[in-house]
C-alpha cells in the first residue's frame, strides 16, 4: 500500500461564524476514481470543495491530497491539484490563449512544453480556432471549456470540479463526462466533482451523499441503490394517512409516507404489488413498481428530497 | 474576526515546501517572480483594453488642473516667500496634480482587485502554487507602472508652463513618482483587498484618499504654526506633517522647480522627502502582503 490515496479526509468540520457547514466528515478517495459529492445546496459539498481546493484553511481535522498535508504542504498540494470553479475564473478581457498562458505561469509551465500542451488541449476542447478571441466574446459553453483547459493545463493528478455541469446543455454535459472518463482511463487522473444532479452522479465510480453538513453515505451507485432494497413500490392515494398503516398492519410491510405518497421498499415487489391491489381495491389511485434511484437513496437516508422547494430559492 | 482568521492560517507558511510530486512542472524558486511578472503584464493589458479607464484616469486630473489653475488664479495669493520665486498657481498646483494622477491610477488599479474577485479570476490565483507575495507584487507593480506612465504623459505638459528640467532632475522625478506610485498602489490594495464591491471603495476614496491628497500641500501650503494659529490650523498643520503624501509633493515640487526657496517656504528637505516616501512605500507594501496572505472565508465566493 505504497500508493497514497488521492484524497484522505479525517474528522473535518467547518464553521462559518455561527453556522455549521460540515460536521466530522471522514472519507477516502482512491486514485483513478471519478468521485461525486452529491447533495442539495447548503448540504456542505461546496465547503468541502473549498477546503480541498485550499481556498479555505482547514479548521478541524486533516485533509491529505496524494499523501500531502493540505495545511502544512500547501504549495505542493496546490501544484498537484487542478481546480475548476463553478463561478468563472477566466479573465474576460484576455484572449483564450492569454488566459491559458496566465495559468501556465502560475503552475510553472513554459517553453516548448507549454506550447505543446496548449495546442493539444485547445484542440481537444475544440477551442483551437477561437484561441485569439477575448473570452468576453465567447458563449457560456465555450467559456466553461476554457475553464476546463485552465484546470487541466498542468496535467494535475487530481482534478477538482465544482458543479461543472452548471450552464451546460445536455449535449455539452455528455461531452464533459466523456472527457472526464478519458482523463481517468488514459492518464489515471482522479476526478472529484460536486453535483446536485442525480443523473450526473449515476455516472460516477463512487458517490458521497452530503446533507446538512453530514456525510450520509459513500458507495458506488449500484451499491447505494441496492441498500434501499430490491424494488420500490410507490402508491398514489387520496388518504395516505389511513392506507399506510393499513398496509403495514395487514401485509407486514414497512411503509414510508412521503410527499403525499406511500413508499414501500421490498425485495419482492411484484408479489406485494399484486397483494396491495387485491386487498385495498378502490383506495389506490395509481401504483408503480420500480428500481430505486439515487433520489430514493437520498430520501431513504435523509427523509427528504434532494430538491426541497426551499433549496431552489438559493 | 472570523473563526478561521489569525496568523496560523498565513498562506505563506509552506512557501518553502518542495516541488510537487503531482505535476511534471513543480513550483520552482523563480515561479513567484514569473507569476508576479505575468500579473503585472495582465494589469497593463487590461488597462489598455478598457478605454474608459484611460480617459478617466488622465482626464479628470487634467480637467482639475486646467479649471482650478485658471479659475483660482485670481483668488490665489502667494506668500511673500513664494512671490520671490514668481510662481503662478498653475505652477504651484502642478506637482500636486501629478500626485493626483498617481492617486487616481492607484485607485483604479486596486479597484481591479475587487473586479478580479467578482469576476472570479482571483480565485484561480489564490489556489495556484505560487506564494502570495508574487500576487501582491504583480498587482502593485502593474498599477505603479500604469500610474507612472500616465504621470509621465502629464509631465510633458510641464514644458508648457516652465523650462524643461535637467536630465538628472527628470530622472529623479521619475524615480520619486515611481516610489510614490508603489506606496499608493499598495495602500489601495490594503483598502480594497477585503472589499466586496466598488461602491464601498468610493466611500473610502472620499473619506480617506481625497483628504489625504488635499492635505498634502498639493492644493494649499501648510498653515504657519505661530502665535496666531488657531486650533484648526494646528490640526491641519499636524496632519499635513504626518501625511506621507506631503513629502512626495514637496519632493516633486523641489525637483521640478529647483529655484524655489524650499526652507523659507517651510518645505521639508529633499532627502527627507525621499526617505519618507520610500518608507511609506515599504510599509504599505508589507501591509498589502500581510493582508493578502491570510486565507479567510471572504476568499470564497
Amino acid at each position: 500500500m505504497n500508493r497514497p490515496r488521492a484524497v484522505e479526509i479525517r474528522g473535518v468540520s467547518h464553521r462559518y461564524d455561527q453556522r455549521r457547514a460540515l460536521a466530522d466528515v471522514s472519507l477516502e478517495i482512491q486514485q483513478g476514481e471519478i468521485f461525486v459529492f452529491l447533495g442539495p445546496n447548503g448540504g456542505g459539498k461546496t465547503t468541502l470543495f473549498r477546503l480541498l481546493s485550499t481556498l479555505l484553511p482547514v479548521q478541524t481535522g486533516t485533509i491529505h491530497v496524494l499523501g500531502l498535508d493540505a495545511s502544512r504542504q500547501l504549495l505542493a498540494v496546490r501544484a498537484a491539484l487542478g481546480v475548476v470553479f463553478q463561478s468563472p475564473s477566466v479573465d474576460p478581457k484576455l484572449t483564450v490563449a492569454e488566459n491559458v498562458r496566465c495559468q501556465a505561469v502560475l503552475y510553472g509551465l513554459r517553453g516548448r512544453e507549454l506550447r505543446r500542451r496548449e495546442t493539444e488541449l485547445l484542440a481537444q476542447l475544440g477551442l483551437a480556432e477561437r484561441s485569439r478571441e477575448r473570452v468576453e466574446r465567447l458563449s457560456g459553453g465555450l467559456r466553461r471549456r476554457v475553464e476546463l483547459a485552465k484546470g487541466m493545463l498542468h496535467r494535475p493528478r487530481v482534478l477538482l470540479l465544482d458543479e461543472p455541469s452548471t450552464g451546460l446543455d445536455p449535449a455539452a454535459r455528455g461531452d464533459l463526462w466523456q472527457y472526464l472518463g478519458h482523463l481517468r482511463d488514459e492518464f489515471g487522473v482522479t476526478v472529484i466533482l460536486t453535483s446536485h444532479l442525480l443523473e450526473e452522479a449515476e455516472r460516477a465510480d463512487r458517490i458521497a451523499i452530503l446533507s446538512e453538513g453530514q456525510l450520509v453515505a459513500v458507495d458506488t451507485p449500484p451499491a447505494l441503490r441496492a441498500s434501499v432494497g430490491g424494488d420500490l413500490i410507490t402508491i398514489q392515494c387520496r388518504q395516505p394517512g389511513e392506507l399506510g398503516p393499513q398496509i403495514q398492519r395487514q401485509l407486514g410491510l414497512a411503509v414510508q409516507q412521503f410527499d403525499g405518497q406511500l413508499r414501500v421498499e421490498t425485495p419482492d415487489g411484484t408479489r406485494w404489488l399484486a397483494s396491495i391491489m387485491e386487498q385495498f381495491p378502490g383506495q389506490v389511485d395509481s401504483i408503480t413498481l420500480g428500481k430505486p434511484t439515487l433520489e430514493d437513496v437520498f430520501i431513504h437516508r435523509t427523509g427528504h428530497r434532494l430538491w426541497q422547494p426551499a433549496d431552489q430559492t438559493r | 474576526m472570523t473563526a478561521d482568521g489569525g496568523t496560523r492560517h498565513r498562506d505563506d507558511l509552506s512557501a518553502e515546501a518542495g516541488p510537487s510530486p503531482g505535476s511534471g512542472a513543480g513550483a520552482t524558486r523563480g515561479a513567484g517572480w514569473r507569476a508576479a511578472g505575468m500579473l503585472c503584464w495582465r494589469e497593463i493589458v487590461r488597462f489598455l483594453r478598457q478605454r474608459n479607464r484611460i480617459v478617466g484616469a488622465i482626464g479628470q486630473p487634467l480637467l482639475f488642473w486646467l479649471l482650478f489653475g485658471t479659475g483660482l488664479k485670481q483668488s490665489f495669493r502667494l506668500s511673500p516667500a513664494g512671490m520671490e520665486s514668481g510662481q503662478t498657481f498653475q505652477q504651484y498646483y502642478f506637482p500636486g496634480t501629478l500626485l493626483l494622477i498617481l492617486l487616481f491610477t492607484a485607485i483604479f488599479a486596486t479597484i481591479s482587485v475587487i473586479e478580479d474577485r467578482r469576476e472570479g479570476f482571483l480565485q484561480s490565483v489564490l489556489v495556484a502554487p505560487v506564494p502570495r507575495w508574487s500576487l501582491v507584487l504583480g498587482k502593485v507593480l502593474g498599477g505603479s507602472l500604469l500610474a507612472l506612465g500616465q504621470g509621465l504623459l502629464f509631465l510633458i505638459l510641464m514644458l508648457a508652463i516652465s523650462a524643461p528640467p535637467s536630465l538628472a532632475s527628470l530622472l529623479a522625478i521619475v524615480g520619486l513618482l515611481f516610489v510614490s506610485a508603489l506606496g499608493l498602489t499598495s495602500l489601495g490594495l490594503v483598502l480594497a483587498w477585503r472589499m466586496q464591491s466598488t461602491q464601498g471603495f468610493h466611500a473610502i476614496m472620499s473619506l480617506v484618499l481625497m483628504p489625504l491628497w488635499l492635505l498634502s500641500g498639493a492644493f494649499f501650503p501648510a498653515p504657519r504654526l505661530d502665535a496666531q494659529a488657531g486650533v484648526l490650523d494646528w490640526t491641519i498643520g499636524m496632519v499635513m506633517q504626518v501625511n506621507p503624501l506631503t513629502y512626495a509633493v514637496a519632493g516633486l515640487r523641489q525637483l521640478m522647480f529647483p529655484e524655489l526657496p524650499a526652507a523659507t517656504l517651510g518645505l521639508p528637505a529633499l532627502p527627507v522627502c525621499w526617505l519618507v516616501t520610500a518608507v511609506f512605500a515599504a510599509v504599505a507594501f508589507v501591509a498589502a502582503w500581510w493582508i493578502a496572505g491570510r486565507r479567510t472565508t471572504g476568499d470564497a465566493q
